[in-house]
């Protein structure tokens, strides 16, 4: 299928190695021809240098022939206006827009068809919600949910002090007092699918995936942290700031946001009657220090550069805070930041990147599609829940019969009731 | 330096050369021609050895393919590829030096179509087909090929483009369709698709089958090995003129056969340099038709003759139907210029290149007119679209490292004794990948008389031509094999 990239960003950039590297033709649009000629060394795409909203431009890159396309610019009006010429000039198309601004929320799910969009996506709000759920069960680096929350997959570090640390996986059972299972391994950068006897070493990530009671079993017996968040401490005022201090006031957790800039803290102030807005720098220790780090349950820290978020994250983490929460861009992924104590990370382009990614896998497989798919340990290993149907292979086979290709696992099988 | 990487594409080529070689050995041995058939199946088998270590060697390549490596890959395996390439023709003792030998075939992969081949009756019909099909592989490029068959991508994503770009012609090469592979499955096809048109055209106009074959690779290459010692001499006025049109389509940017099979019709007739290219053909045809009226007895045979030479000499393919040496200095100069433009970018023949020359040639007008007026900001427009000044910038320097070369090869080459003219012509139809000069290697006569270090210098000009220089540089400059 083609699909064409409108705006080569950060979540242009993310989406189109993503894509490019499943096989997909394609065409990115952006204005900037360095950017683009850098880019098309990078991956085996097709460029197009213009404005990706006017007719012309996407005559030129081919919307005719294309099968789905990605608004992702940064702004959000280009966005919808390159979605609307876009179906006007290929009625058949997939539209996705990426749109910003939560005043257009409302607009833009209630009047899809005439913006011709057929899925929007807010990175920051996406976050938002995978901040506050991390938030709302603590303990856990990442946890996805599948068959509508009733098994998940988690990660946790491994940690010279941990009870599982030099541990062979075929133990884990026992020591933990719960059925888990664990799928993947990331070790110094590399995904590993482990048997039994693989050991664990400190520094590990282990991906765990169990039913929600065995978590909190496992949790229980591994000593890790699980008291109710009460009060947060928000370092940056960006935008994903507003959504997930709005998220955590719904649930009454206290809320702390650190911003430097006089005339936004004023704005945060009148958008946020709940929230507690301090003007200072975050990455002052004695600022702080002052505003009550050691007493807060979770500190998030969402500035704009990914240096000053692990840098307060670490300070976080000595200060013993129980939950820190670190939003990454640009170093996400990279060997710089994998063995920093900065707690759980984030990183909102992914997050974006994730759903699209879903979305158009759906559309170019349309029976026989995942459900869900969730990209885990920093994207190396794929979690998918897929629906047998009728016309699935393999269909009243016992599963150790059917051959899967190496480092394939089925880890749980729903039914309707149970699993 | 990817060494396993380049080790790895390195030993794709030669697993195709060796495939590439079985229709000769067949040959070969079908015309009773056993030592002929011994020599290719020894060289396959070499070459086979080759491959097995290469691959060996290359197991467990990581990712990180740049720039450099592209060149080095492509200077390289061009290198490997016309080294065994000659095997057959020193084992089979057909062409018993091995300079010689390298010679024939970097001529033949380069599709420059320089012979030392002085007596034709020494060749077996296995050698030349496998000389002619050394210009069919080379026209298009073998890591082309090599990108259209293999499925290279994945997890090297951008890498591919690196190897279109060294080894394809052109100030700015880029792709048809978003992935590499399908982009040089389209420039097979067509490549396939117009050989196969030529082939025929030769054959319905009386031309034998295995000649029409060879002579085919040979124009689709933009090569100019042929069977016959006098070239298309002797063939009838139709195969002359469809030689010369077939010519001229390998002359021609292969996008524009792709925008064409899509519909695009009006953007292939705006194409500046595709209009360059033919008023170029047409303008130097009439001023040689009418340079050399006199030597024809009708104004057909004149006109024939003129375009035939022009369309081959354009092209850089260097068949011909007379002696051009013969001619007036008027033609013969325009013949030289001719040398130099080559054909468009993007096409299997060789030379500057139109669309640089078109840069070029605009470049001088914008100079000019900054010069009067300092303060005027213009860009500089191609087909109605502003060129990037970066791709000026390295046209600029293209043209000056090929000036550099000419000159340098020019004054190597001297030492030999021949004439000026002879010289000159040489480095030029080596360099642009031409084939036959003026005087001394002119069409009815061979490069068989120049000393081995000239043979030498002439072997590398023909590598640099066709691969655009730059690859051949880097294996010769010092910072490409230190660690990055």
């Amino acid at each position: 299928m083609k699909i064409i990239i409108a705006g080569n960003g950060k979540i242009g950039g993310m989406l189109t190695r993503q894509l490019s590297q499943e096989g997909y033709d394609i065409t990115v649009i952006d204005s900037d021809r360095e950017a683009l000629s850098a880019e098309s060394e990078r991956f085996d795409i097709i460029t197009c240098e213009g404005n990706c909203a006017s007719a012309a431009t996407l005559r030129e890159a081919g919307i005719l022939t294309t099968g789905l396309l990605v608004a992702a610019t940064g702004n959000d009006e280009v966005n919808l206006l390159c979605c609307m010429t876009a179906k006007s000039l290929n009625p058949r198309i997939h539209t996705i827009a990426r749109i910003k601004n939560a005043e257009y929320n409302e607009q833009v799910y209630g009047m899809k068809d005439i913006f011709a969009i057929s899925m929007a996506f807010n990175p920051e709000l996406q976050t938002a919600v995978e901040i506050d759920r991390l938030i709302r069960y603590p303990g856990f680096l990442k946890r996805d949910t599948f068959t509508k929350g009733r098994v998940e997959i988690v990660e946790l570090k491994i940690d010279s002090g941990s009870r599982l640390c030099g541990k062979a996986l075929s133990e884990i059972r026992g020591i933990v007092k719960a059925e888990v299972l664990v799928c993947a391994v990331l070790r110094g950068g590399e995904a590993i699918a482990p048997d039994g006897r693989f050991v664990l070493q400190a520094g590990d990530r282990i991906f765990v995936t169990a039913t929600a009671d065995n978590l909190s079993a496992m949790l229980k017996s591994l000593d890790i942290y699980t008291r109710k968040v009460k009060n947060v401490m928000i370092a940056g005022g960006s935008r994903l700031s507003v959504y997930l201090a709005t998220l955590l006031a719904k649930r009454r957790v206290d809320v702390k946001i650190i911003e430097k800039d006089a005339e936004l803290c004023k704005k945060l102030s009148e958008r946020l009657p709940d929230a507690e807005i301090i003007c200072a720098d975050a990455s002052l220790p004695d600022v702080l220090e002052s505003e009550g780090i050691r007493s807060c349950d979770a500190l998030v820290t969402l500035t704009g550069m990914d240096e000053l978020n692990v840098i307060i994250s670490l300070y976080g983490n000595a200060a013993e805070v129980p939950q820190t929460i670190t939003k990454l861009g640009r170093i996400d992924g990279t060997a710089i930041v994998r063995d920093l104590s900065i707690g759980s990370t984030v990183n909102p382009g992914r997050v974006a990147c994730d759903a699209i990614v879903r979305y158009v896998r759906a559309v170019n497989n349309q029976t026989g599609a995942a459900i869900s798919l969730h990209l885990i340990a920093d994207g190396h290993v794929e979690a998918i829940e897929f629906a047998a149907e009728n016309g699935t292979l393999h269909l009243g086979e016992p599963l150790r019969q059917i051959r899967f290709k190496k480092n394939v696992l089925v880890a749980w099988a729903a039914t309707s009731c149970s699993s | 330096m990817n060494y396993k990487m380049v080790g790895r594409l390195g030993s794709f080529i030669l697993l195709f050369e060796a495939f590439f070689m079985v229709p000769s050995a067949v040959l070969c041995f079908a015309d009773g021609d056993r030592r002929g058939g011994f020599a290719f199946l020894i060289t396959i088998g070499i070459v086979l050895v080759l491959f097995g270590a290469l691959a060996l060697l290359s197991i467990g390549a990581k990712k990180g393919f740049y720039a450099r490596e592209g060149l080095v890959t492509v200077g390289l395996g061009w290198v490997v590829l016309s080294m065994t390439g000659s095997l057959p023709f020193c084992i089979s003792g057909q062409i018993p030096d091995f300079i010689d030998a390298l010679f024939e075939t970097v001529s033949g992969f380069t599709t420059t179509g320089a012979t030392i081949v002085t007596d034709y009756a020494r060749l077996s019909r296995g050698m030349f087909y496998w000389r002619s099909f050394t210009h069919w592989i080379g026209g298009m490029g073998v890591l082309v090929f090599l990108l259209a068959v293999i499925p290279l991508s994945g997890k090297n994503e951008g890498f591919a483009m690196h190897i279109l770009r060294a080894e394809s012609p052109g100030p700015d090469v880029g792709k048809l369709v978003p992935k590499m592979r399908r982009t040089a499955a389209i420039l097979y096809a067509v490549y396939i698709v117009l050989t196969v048109v030529t082939i025929a055209a030769y054959a319905i106009c009386g031309m034998p089958f295995f000649e029409a074959v060879c002579h085919g690779f040979g124009t689709a290459g933009t090569g100019g090995y042929g069977v016959l010692a006098d070239s298309f001499a002797g063939y009838s006025p139709a195969i002359q003129v469809a030689a010369a049109v077939c010519m001229i389509l390998f002359g021609i940017n292969f996008n524009c056969y792709f925008l064409l099979i899509m519909g695009k019709i009006r953007g292939v007739a705006l194409d500046e340099e595709l209009r360059f290219f033919l008023g170029m053909v047409l303008v130097s045809t009439a001023m040689i038709t009418i340079n050399v009226r006199s030597l024809y007895a009708t104004f057909g045979e004149t006109l024939r003759h003129s375009f035939f030479q022009v369309s081959s000499i354009v092209t850089t393919t260097g068949f011909s139907t007379v002696d051009f040496d013969a001619w007036p200095a008027f033609s013969k100069v325009i013949l030289l210029i001719l040398m130099i433009t080559g054909a468009c970018a993007g096409s299997t023949g060789g030379g500057l290149k139109c669309a640089r020359v078109l840069i070029l040639l605009k470049g001088i007008k914008r100079n000019v007119s900054q010069v009067l007026r300092p303060r005027r900001v213009q860009s500089l427009r191609i087909s109605g679209k502003a060129v990037d000044e970066r791709v000026i910038s390295n046209t600029n320097a293209y043209f000056a490292a090929y000036m550099a070369i000419i000159g340098l090869s020019f004054l190597l080459i001297s030492v030999d004794g021949f004439s000026v003219t002879t010289n000159i012509s040489a480095v030029l139809a080596c360099f642009n990948n031409i084939g036959p000069g003026l005087e001394a290697v002119g069409p009815s006569l061979s490069y068989a008389s120049y000393g081995v270090f000239s043979k030498i210098v002439l072997i590398l000009d023909m590598l640099a031509g066709r691969l655009e220089i730059f690859p051949i540089l880097v294996l010769f400059a010092p910072a490409t094999w230190k660690r990055r």
